[in-house]
């Protein structure tokens, strides 16, 4: 019950980012270490997003309290960009400009992410996107803390292909995370030596699935690949378990990101299979711990999500970077960067950045819904690295293309 | 068997389409038809059904009450509106498409702020039937039936009852209706009602098979907006075949092409429309018609 009412929650967190973002035009300081936040608040992403700004929140509260970064304490500037591209673009510029911040976490879908890249690229910026998504930005202004298609698919895949067969059908969100991700399903199910047997893209906002479901179900499956973005989108689930589509589903965005698990009734979820690198029933003490503490600073929060857990992550590395380099500069941050062993112990167990592609390791869990909507974790693999765009030639040590591949588009070589 | 099975197959998508904009629009219609009142607020009156129905359901009423409350909630809060604003702009229409738009975005953000950005959902009953070896499901058949109902009890409440007559009266000539002691406020208060509580109908009857966000109503508005436009000034001879037209357009495309080429002939359908056919199907039905 705690979700629908919410209301001291949703007033307070207004009235907080009102103030951080007024607190940031009043104070010019420079002994502070100010960190722009760009997240949808409000908005077609925001039951996932808001996990996010709480989390950097109470990540700051730590860094403040154990004396700041470097002796200089931690001050957020906080935006709500409401699900919408043009905001990104336009907190950016205000961010970067006006505001004079260190550096920016930024950005939920992989469209607000190419909204903003541009912006960080113009004024030299540097943003962290903690967001699992499609893979494949090699840009030295971007830190990227979530997961990607190579530690989520090359998993996933393979797995679901030995314990249910051979025949996949995706359904993916119309853009490009949807198109990229469906694109490296297709490129590891050929790989395994199985087939296609349908592949839909749905535009983002769509509600209505009955012709989708009647065409799964006339394809002969084995499993359904879900790679759907929004609340919208989300419908399909439910209507899939009405109408008795009986196959299990693979994702990696669903539970992970939106804990559809939690806000479905059972048994519509049941079934799926998401490999993510953080979720909040992962039983472990550095979770139990994350969890326990996260409750404790914000008791109404519905649930904590891989992109809350990378957000603490990646103010963490920040901070280890900044007081490694003794300054905020970015080019002395990318040479601590470059030295390869910028590591944390959190949450979801240790995670190192990669030098060559400024992504992460991490350990990525199998999370299966179960018909109760209960999370049990059949696998884990242990440190999983980030290795395709560093083995397709992209070596931000080297050269900075500030460019997005694809598996059909890679890096020219070299 | 096996034809009758992809024919029901085919009958089955259509009438999902055929639904979905019928019931979608439905009090977008009554409200646009009769009082020429463009209504922005449509898709959170949907919303607002939507999350009473979800809440009553929750509750433990019946889900068949728990729709109605919803329908009836939406359709108080709009004549509640009604009296507030929308009665002091009946003469500026372009003025209550900004009143409207400004409710809608009210509400969606007030509720975000109330309630969060997301509620629980409630399960859709009734289960799938099986027919040639897929299956379907059972409450989308119910929404079927509910299209149906809806559009011959409006019609019965238009044509056949003492407010139908008052209605349409209030509608085509206010001054001689209001001279022949007519009170037209209260008319006018609940025709609005009306086409409120057919918005909240439409949120309770979809809140089973959708996510539960504030910005629900959104999915609907496109989809309501078409339909009304389409069809015209009148919902029996515009509204209702216009959505039978569009329905075929979309299922046709949708199971051809995918969800995009549904969603660009639903669009490309109006833009041809209102080229040819600058009143809609209605003006031209009565017209060639007569």
């Amino acid at each position: 019950m705690s979700t629908v009412f919410n209301l001291k929650g949703g007033l307070l967190s207004l009235a907080s980012a009102t103030a951080f973002a007024w607190g940031a035009a009043a104070i010019a300081d420079d002994e502070t270490i100010k960190i722009g936040v760009l997240e949808d608040q409000s908005g077609d992403f925001a039951a996932a997003t808001n996990v996010k700004v709480n989390a950097i929140r109470l990540a700051a509260d730590e860094i403040n309290e154990a004396g700041g970064i470097d002796g200089q304490p931690v001050e957020l500037v906080i935006y709500d960009t409401q699900s919408d591209n043009r905001r990104y673009q336009e907190f950016m510029r205000r961010v970067l400009q006006q505001d004079e911040v260190d550096v920016v976490f930024a950005g939920f879908s992989s469209a607000s992410r190419e909204a903003y890249r541009p912006i960080v690229n113009q004024f030299d910026g540097l943003a962290f996107y903690n967001n699992q998504y499609e893979g494949g930005v090699c840009d030295s202004n971007m830190i990227v803390t979530g997961a990607v298609p190579e530690q989520q698919f090359s998993t996933l895949i393979p797995w679901m292909m030995e314990k249910y067969g051979p025949n996949v059908y995706t359904i993916a969100a119309d853009y490009n995370f949807g198109q990229i991700s469906a694109e490296w399903v297709r490129e590891i199910v050929e790989e395994e030596g199985g087939s296609m047997v349908g592949e839909e893209f749905i535009p983002l906002g769509v509600s209505q699935f009955s012709q989708t479901i009647q065409n799964i179900q006339q394809s002969d499956a084995d499993f359904v690949v879900t790679l759907l973005v929004g609340a919208a989108q989300a419908s399909y689930y439910e209507q899939a378990a009405s109408a008795n589509v009986d196959l299990p589903m693979a994702s990696s965005v669903n539970v992970g990101q939106g804990y559809e698990h939690k806000r479905f009734t059972p048994p519509s979820l049941a079934d799926m299979y998401v490999t993510t690198n953080y979720i909040e029933e992962i039983d472990t003490p550095e979770s139990n711990a994350f969890v326990e503490k996260f409750r404790e600073m914000f008791p109404d929060e519905p649930y904590i999500n891989q992109e809350a857990a990378n957000s603490y992550i990646a103010m963490n590395l920040y901070k280890q970077m900044v007081e490694r380099a003794g300054t905020t500069d970015h080019d002395a941050i990318r040479a601590v960067l470059a030295e390869g062993d910028v590591c944390f112990d959190g949450p979801s167990g240790r995670t190192c950045l990669d030098p060559e592609s400024q992504h992460m390791s991490h350990t990525i869990y199998l999370a299966r819904v179960n018909d109760d909507h209960s999370i049990s974790f059949p696998k884990v693999w242990d440190d999983i690295e980030p290795y395709w765009l560093g083995d397709a030639g992209c070596d931000l040590t080297v050269n900075d293309p500030s460019a997005q591949y694809t598996p059909s588009n890679p890096p020219p070589a070299n | 068997m096996e034809l009758l099975a992809a024919a029901f197959a085919m009958f089955y998508q259509f009438g999902d389409a055929f639904a979905f904009l019928v019931i979608a629009s439905a009090g977008l219609a009554v409200i646009f038809g009769m009082m020429r009142i463009i209504n922005l607020a449509h898709g959170e009156f949907i919303m607002c059904g939507a999350y009473v129905t979800a809440v009553a359901a929750r509750t433990g009423l019946p889900l068949a009450l728990a729709i109605l409350l919803g329908a009836i909630t939406a359709g108080l809060i709009g004549m509640l509106i009604e009296r507030l604003v929308i009665r002091h702009l009946y003469h500026r229409p372009l003025d209550s498409i900004i009143a409207t738009w400004g409710i809608s975005l009210i509400a969606t953000q007030g509720v975000l702020i109330v309630l969060g950005s997301t509620m629980a959902g409630i399960g859709t009953p009734l289960g799938s039937v099986e027919v040639g070896g897929q299956t379907f499901s059972a409450y989308r058949l119910v929404l079927m039936a509910c299209a149906g109902a809806l559009l011959i009890g409006l019609y019965l409440l238009f044509y056949h009852t003492r407010f139908g007559v008052l209605a349409r009266a209030t509608i085509q000539k206010p001054e001689t209706a209001r001279a022949l002691g007519i009170d037209t406020r209260r008319v006018y208060g609940l025709t609005f009602g009306l086409g409120a509580a057919l918005a909240g109908l439409a949120g309770g009857l979809y809140a089973p098979t959708m996510t539960m966000v504030p910005t629900m109503g959104a999915t609907f508005i496109v989809e309501s907006f078409v339909t009304v436009v389409v069809g015209g000034a009148d919902i029996f001879v515009g509204a209702a075949p216009a959505a039978a037209i569009l329905a075929v357009i979309k299922a046709t495309l949708t199971a051809g092409y995918g969800q995009l080429f549904g969603q660009i002939g639903l669009l490309v359908a109006v833009i041809v429309v209102i080229r040819l056919l600058p009143g809609g199907l209605s003006a031209w039905i009565k017209k060639t018609g007569r």
